[in-house]
């Protein structure tokens, strides 16, 4: 069975040790995932797996038969962008750029976390529902790195398109 | 990465017999595996992708829970009934990597999770874990994040995991099948092993064996804590942590049931500390003699000497939080 990226099927006919992000870079040319560490230690490389952000260098392409990945692209275009690409620019939500496709990616599926009722580690109640706020944020962003350190504004922007979706 | 061959189980006997037949490696998340093969540290053969085995559920078993070996990480900490009434494996869970690794990685193979001894990683120190006989450069070396209690001198490793300390807590059992499609149970105390002088054997799985799941007895209420201590707020492996599981009736305490992670090659467990505090009142004076109880043939390495003094002190907090004390 192929692998469906941004909604476009493809063959994974690929050496088994091909990671996903590998394939996601080279053998359908989506360069908006980036390579950081390699080793699942700065998020660099998070897309959406049927939906749940993961490190795509941890994992194989082989393994993802029939699945469905969402890259940076399939998030949004220069002129449709998503509401989190738009807040991550009003918000000056960068330096360098490099860590903020993953930084995207993974603040994308932490709303919908939040949403289904996900808590973390700095949730009072583990048993209750979380509530959003700076604390949570930063805690369930933790596997994203950003070297140029820019934290405060990424935290600002996932703040605002979580309270304009509230 | 070396080469391997990969290929995919869609049913347990096929899974046995493709691990039996090439000495493969099984493949789940792979979120540590993957890790380790890119830096040779791990260099399978074959890799069986587990991942279609039907073993994706929480469902219930006896009065207690069967966590399918296949469970993600999230999906456990997310389930309600493992919120509300298992709270301490929630909490345990929530404690470790990310939310990425998290969607990954899987209860059964979060149990196999080796060692983050850096000399274990890298190819050029000597490593008994690694490379049997060829000693061990964390004994003298930098051992920050090395064991106090149960090593050898083959080998100071610790096991990293938080998920394994709060089932050992619960006194989890984990359900193995082995290549001739046999079922045993293993309680989750017993799983993994302490190095002695085979250190390269983390646990008592053997060739062929496939994780199924993880079963959780009946709840037993009490108040449940699990206390982590990292040089990062989060995303760090624990230098020290607790799980707690305690029930306080009448003023005194009813059942303690606690393990700790960091500490050792396995989420150390000491039945010695139970029946110290069990039929106690809570006080102070207790609480130091059960860390001196827990403590009484802890070894130090040099750079973790600061692990006696911080496990001494965790445990005490964890007790007093869990007693109805203040921090």
């Amino acid at each position: 069975m192929p692998i469906t990226i941004n909604g476009v099927d493809h063959e994974l006919d690929v050496d088994p040790r091909t990671s996903l992000l590998d394939f996601l870079r080279g053998d359908a040319g989506l360069t908006g995932t980036k390579k950081g560490c390699d080793h699942g230690q700065c998020g660099a490389c998070t897309v959406l797996l049927n939906g749940q952000r993961i490190n795509s260098c941890l994992t194989l392409a082989v393994m993802h038969d029939g699945d469905s990945v969402t890259t940076i692209e399939g998030l949004g275009t220069p002129d449709a962008p998503h509401p989190l690409q738009a807040a991550f620019v009003r918000h000056d939500g960068y330096q360098c750029g490099y860590c903020t496709p993953g930084q995207i990616c993974s603040a994308k599926a932490m709303l919908d976390e939040i949403a289904a009722g996900w808590t973390s580690y700095v949730s009072d109640d583990v048993a209750g529902s979380p509530k959003l706020s700076e604390e949570e944020i930063r805690e369930r962003m933790s596997g994203n790195l950003c070297r140029c350190g820019a934290y405060s504004n990424i935290v600002a922007a996932i703040a605002e398109v979580a309270e304009a979706q509230a | 990465m070396k080469p391997f061959e990969y290929q995919q189980a869609h049913g347990l006997g096929e899974a046995h017999q493709l691990l039996v037949a090439d000495g493969g490696k099984p493949i789940a998340g792979g979120t540590n595996l993957l890790d380790l093969m890119k830096l040779e540290v791990e260099t399978p053969s074959a890799l069986v992708d587990v991942n279609r085995l039907p073993l994706g559920g929480i469902v219930e078993h006896g009065e207690g829970l069967h966590i399918g070996a296949l469970v993600s990480n999230s999906a456990c900490a997310a389930d309600p009934r493992i919120r509300g009434q298992y709270p301490v494996l929630a909490r345990a869970i929530l404690a470790g990597a990310t939310f990425q690794l998290r969607n990954k990685a899987t209860t059964g193979g979060n149990l196999c999770q080796r060692t983050r001894c850096y000399y274990f990683y890298d190819l050029s120190q000597a490593c008994n874990k690694r490379e049997p006989g060829t000693g061990c450069a964390a004994i003298g070396g930098f051992n920050r994040i090395h064991a106090i209690l149960g090593a050898s001198d083959a080998c100071i490793a610790t096991y990293p995991g938080d998920m394994a300390v709060a089932l050992s807590a619960l006194d989890a059992t984990v359900e193995i099948h082995d290549a001739k499609g046999e079922k045993r149970m293993v309680p989750v105390r017993e799983f993994h092993r302490l190095p002695g002088d085979t250190p390269e054997r983390d646990n008592v799985l053997e060739a062929g064996d496939v994780i199924t799941g993880v079963v959780l007895p009946a709840p037993s209420g009490g108040t449940q804590l699990y206390r982590k201590v990292r040089d990062r707020a989060s995303y760090a492996f624990a230098l020290v942590s607790v799980a707690a599981v305690l029930q306080v009736e009448d003023g005194v305490i009813a059942k303690a049931r606690l393990a700790f992670g960091g500490l050792a090659h396995k989420p150390w467990h000491d039945p010695r500390v139970e029946a110290l505090l069990e039929g106690e009142a809570p006080s102070d004076a207790l609480f130091d003699q059960a860390a001196a109880l827990l403590l009484d043939e802890a070894r130090e390495q040099g750079s973790n000497d600061f692990k006696i003094p911080l496990t001494r002190r965790t445990l005490k907090a964890v007790l007093r939080e869990a007693t109805g004390g203040t921090l």
